[in-house]
């Protein structure tokens, strides 16, 4: 036998264990750790995740929006959409308040794009986190 | 409120929240989280200061 042996995979567990845990860390930052009495964590992640995205806001970056053209293009401008998406109420909110900034040329607003994007993809990783938490795959 | 921060500010901001949440999430207890995050953190900022360097000289 080798030595090099695969563990069978565990069967996932329901939705109903791991969704609503992971429907809160998307719509709120943190939230699914709120929810999984991780309350350290929760707080960590939603203050660096918010404060990413505020001062993605505070830089006047820009929401993008889903475009054609070139694959580059798509990429990054269907990515950036859907990485702002992630982020939950925070951009959900802004966006409802107005907030609708034009892509200007200048560092100050091309790291605000990045940062309201980084904050989407942070998100995700506490996504990740949660469910391994409510899936009882990590303590 | 708009704030004009500068590319060394804002690096170095971003490099402090992503660490936080990639120690956060990454390992399994907070000794470990602890120190993955001042380990990220430390990273950046040598990738930081070893690009910007070779920024400056490439451009001659």
């Amino acid at each position: 036998m080798s030595s090099k042996e695969q563990k069978p995979r565990q069967p996932m567990p329901p939705l109903s264990v791991w969704g609503p845990a992971v429907a809160l860390a998307w719509l709120v930052p943190g939230g699914g750790h709120f929810l999984l009495k991780r309350h350290g964590r929760a707080t960590l992640l939603l203050v660096s995740i918010l404060a990413m995205f505020l001062f993605g806001l505070m830089m006047r970056g820009e929401f993008l929006k889903p475009q054609g053209g070139d694959l580059l293009t798509v990429l990054i401008y269907y990515g950036g959409f859907l990485c702002n998406l992630l982020s939950g109420i925070p951009y959900m909110l802004a966006t409802w308040l107005g907030y609708s900034q034009p892509d200007v040329a200048g560092a100050v607003h091309d790291y605000g794009t990045k940062f309201l994007v980084t904050a989407g993809l942070l998100n995700v990783l506490a996504m990740v986190d949660a469910y391994e938490i409510a899936a009882g795959k990590k303590n | 409120m708009k704030v004009n921060l500068s590319h060394f500010e804002a690096a170095l901001l971003f490099s402090l929240f992503t660490s936080i949440v990639l120690g956060v999430v990454t390992k399994k207890t907070d000794r470990e989280r602890v120190r993955y995050g001042l380990y990220c953190f430390a990273c950046f900022v040598v990738a930081l200061f070893g690009l910007g360097w070779l920024m400056y000289l490439g451009h001659g």
